[in-house]
């Protein structure tokens, strides 16, 4: 390859850099900007930051048991998504079942319906067909935890797939002939070889039911709300609240950032649908 | 071989959790889509009218300018985030100092949530609080408007698209390019092929099935995309960026047609569901040969 000036690469790497980092840039710099600045001329330095946004939004009790929700509702979604995940690949990798192709395609068709019309058809079935007695599974967070299934199950079987197809079946085998029970061969011998594969579901699944909005915009109403609900309140009749949407922004932002950068490593395999194989 | 009972109970929690979620939602909607229902209404009864709507949706002008929309969409978006990624993708595959804090800076857009995406962009773009405005107009003189003018409002998703989405795809074709083979290309350079050459014939059918791997994906999340485009657009001005998704969104919640929005769903669904089978058919299955 022939040398290249590395003032080009240091100029092209800074500009795409700027680019993606502006709008992150802005919506901090929106967020510690008092509600009279926002309208002034913008500044693209940020000088004297006002911190009463981040503030208001931490003293804010609601927006604290919302975020205490999406952790708990994206946590257990992924988990379990991630495992049952793990379970249906098994099963579409090693047995010889008939209509098997059909069912991996099947399954990412329920991540393709249209969100907006499923939301009246869920909401009446989790108030009155999940229901028992008084209690229903609307604005549970075991509620919102499967309802999320719908898109992360799928997308898990599919980028899980190609990592179990990977792993030789020789291996499950010989595990067999030396008298393992089929538990222990899928816990013990299959389970661990995938842990690079399991850990981009799992992120990815995390990322993607922390950031949904729709779905628990509708099927919550106060005790499973989560943060990015919580955003779309201070967009009122009477005028959006710039700041303090932000700040909620922010909010959302850091902990998927901080997920995100514990496997920045891993994530390129994981994100092929098995298209690439590496 | 072990018994297949095992594979069907492996199978199990995934059929039924898909099966209550999914597949009884989907029942219902169609079910739905045969009559006239508006839920919120004071005489909340479900009318059949038998195929009526499926008649209507043919040549319902409104449907049919939200699926061209979408098409445009979806074309410009991707194609411009497959050149942009593949450029990036092979930028990365060099070496340079501070690569991977790079890297790291350019996936950041793909964590965000769509609507908080949505709302920085609005935070951006809104004429009176934007800073893209304010400059255009300060520095060239340049009037926009995404509220009033269809065109900026519709390059303004495009954009906000390609500024998410764009890193998926690189990252799916640096899996790819990191995975090839470097014998085709000492060859070809050794026969004397030139940079296009080697481009057109080697590393691009090389990289295929990574390419339709990532518009299959873009294709299924971008016709069913609401919550970017509601938070910056709200589908308008008029009709500029009422993508299907919106328009379902629409017509079930400020127009209170569910029937009718029942009937486009499960249509935008089919198209969907018939796009995709064909992508993976054809390209993506034969490929990826499992025995």
């Amino acid at each position: 390859m022939k040398k290249q000036n590395p003032i080009i690469g240091i100029v092209f790497w800074s500009l795409v850099s700027f680019l993606t980092l502006f709008p992150i840039y802005w919506l901090f710099v929106i967020s510690v900007k008092p509600v009279v600045q926002l309208f002034s001329t913008p500044e693209l330095i940020l000088t004297d930051p006002y911190w009463g946004n981040y503030a208001k939004v931490w003293g804010d009790r609601l927006l604290r048991s919302y975020m205490l929700n999406s952790v708990i509702i994206s946590t257990g979604n992924a988990v379990l998504c991630t495992i049952l995940g793990f379970f249906a690949c098994y099963a579409l990798s090693r047995f010889k079942m008939s209509g098997k192709e059909s069912i991996f395609f099947w399954t990412i068709t329920n991540r393709m319906a249209p969100p907006a019309v499923f939301l009246l058809p869920l909401f009446l079935l989790m108030t009155q067909v999940y229901a028992v007695g008084e209690w229903n599974l609307l604005d549970t967070r075991i509620g919102m935890i499967l309802v999320y299934c719908t898109f992360n199950l799928p997308f898990a079987i599919w980028t899980l797939r190609p990592t179990l197809d990977g792993i030789p079946k020789e291996l499950d085998e010989a595990a067999y002939v030396d008298g393992a029970s089929s538990w222990k061969v899928i816990t013990e011998v299959v389970f661990p070889l995938c842990r690079p594969g399991l850990a981009v579901t799992l992120i990815l699944t995390w990322v993607f039911a922390w950031n949904e909005y729709l779905l628990a915009a509708t099927l919550t109403n106060f005790n499973a709300r989560t943060l990015t609900t919580g955003l779309s309140e201070y967009v009122t009749t009477t005028g959006t609240e710039w700041g303090v949407m932000a700040t909620i922004s922010v909010f959302t932002l850091i902990p998927a950032l901080i997920v995100f950068g514990l496997v920045q490593k891993h994530i390129v395999a994981g994100l092929t649908f098995g298209a690439v194989k590496g | 071989m072990q018994s297949k009972r095992l594979g069907w109970i492996l199978l199990a929690p995934t059929l039924v959790i898909l099966f209550f979620f999914g597949v009884l939602p989907f029942f219902y909607v169609v079910f739905v889509s045969f009559h006239s229902w508006n839920p919120f209404a004071v005489n909340p009864e479900m009318v059949f009218n038998g195929a009526d709507n499926f008649r209507q949706i043919v040549f319902d002008p409104a449907f049919l300018h939200s699926i061209g929309v979408t098409v445009m969409f979806v074309f410009f978006a991707v194609v411009s985030e497959l050149i942009l990624g593949y450029i990036l993708a092979q930028a990365f595959m060099r070496d340079f100092p501070g690569k991977a804090i790079f890297r790291t800076i350019h996936t950041l857009p793909l964590i965000m949530a769509p609507i908080i995406v949505g709302s920085v962009w609005k935070l951006m773009t809104t004429p009176s609080i934007g800073i893209i405005p304010h400059y255009l107009d300060e520095w060239f003189g340049i009037t926009m408007n995404i509220g009033t003018s269809a065109p900026a409002a519709f390059a303004t998703i495009v954009l906000m698209d390609v500024w998410h989405w764009t890193p998926l795809v690189t990252l799916t074709l640096i899996a790819a390019l990191v995975s090839l083979p470097p014998d085709p290309f000492e060859q070809a350079q050794i026969d004397g092929a030139g940079k296009r050459q080697i481009f057109w014939h080697i590393t691009l059918p090389m990289i295929a099935p990574a390419v339709v791997a990532t518009v299959f994906i873009r294709l299924m999340d971008a016709l069913r995309t609401v919550d970017e485009v509601w938070m910056l657009t709200g589908g308008g001005p008029g009709s500029a960026t009422r993508f299907v998704g919106v328009h379902i969104f629409k017509e079930v919640f400020p127009k209170t047609n569910y029937g009718y929005g029942s009937t486009i769903s499960v249509i935008v669904l089919y198209l969907t569901i018939v796009s995709c089978w064909l992508l993976y058919v054809t390209m993506l299955a034969p490929r990826t040969k499992r025995d």
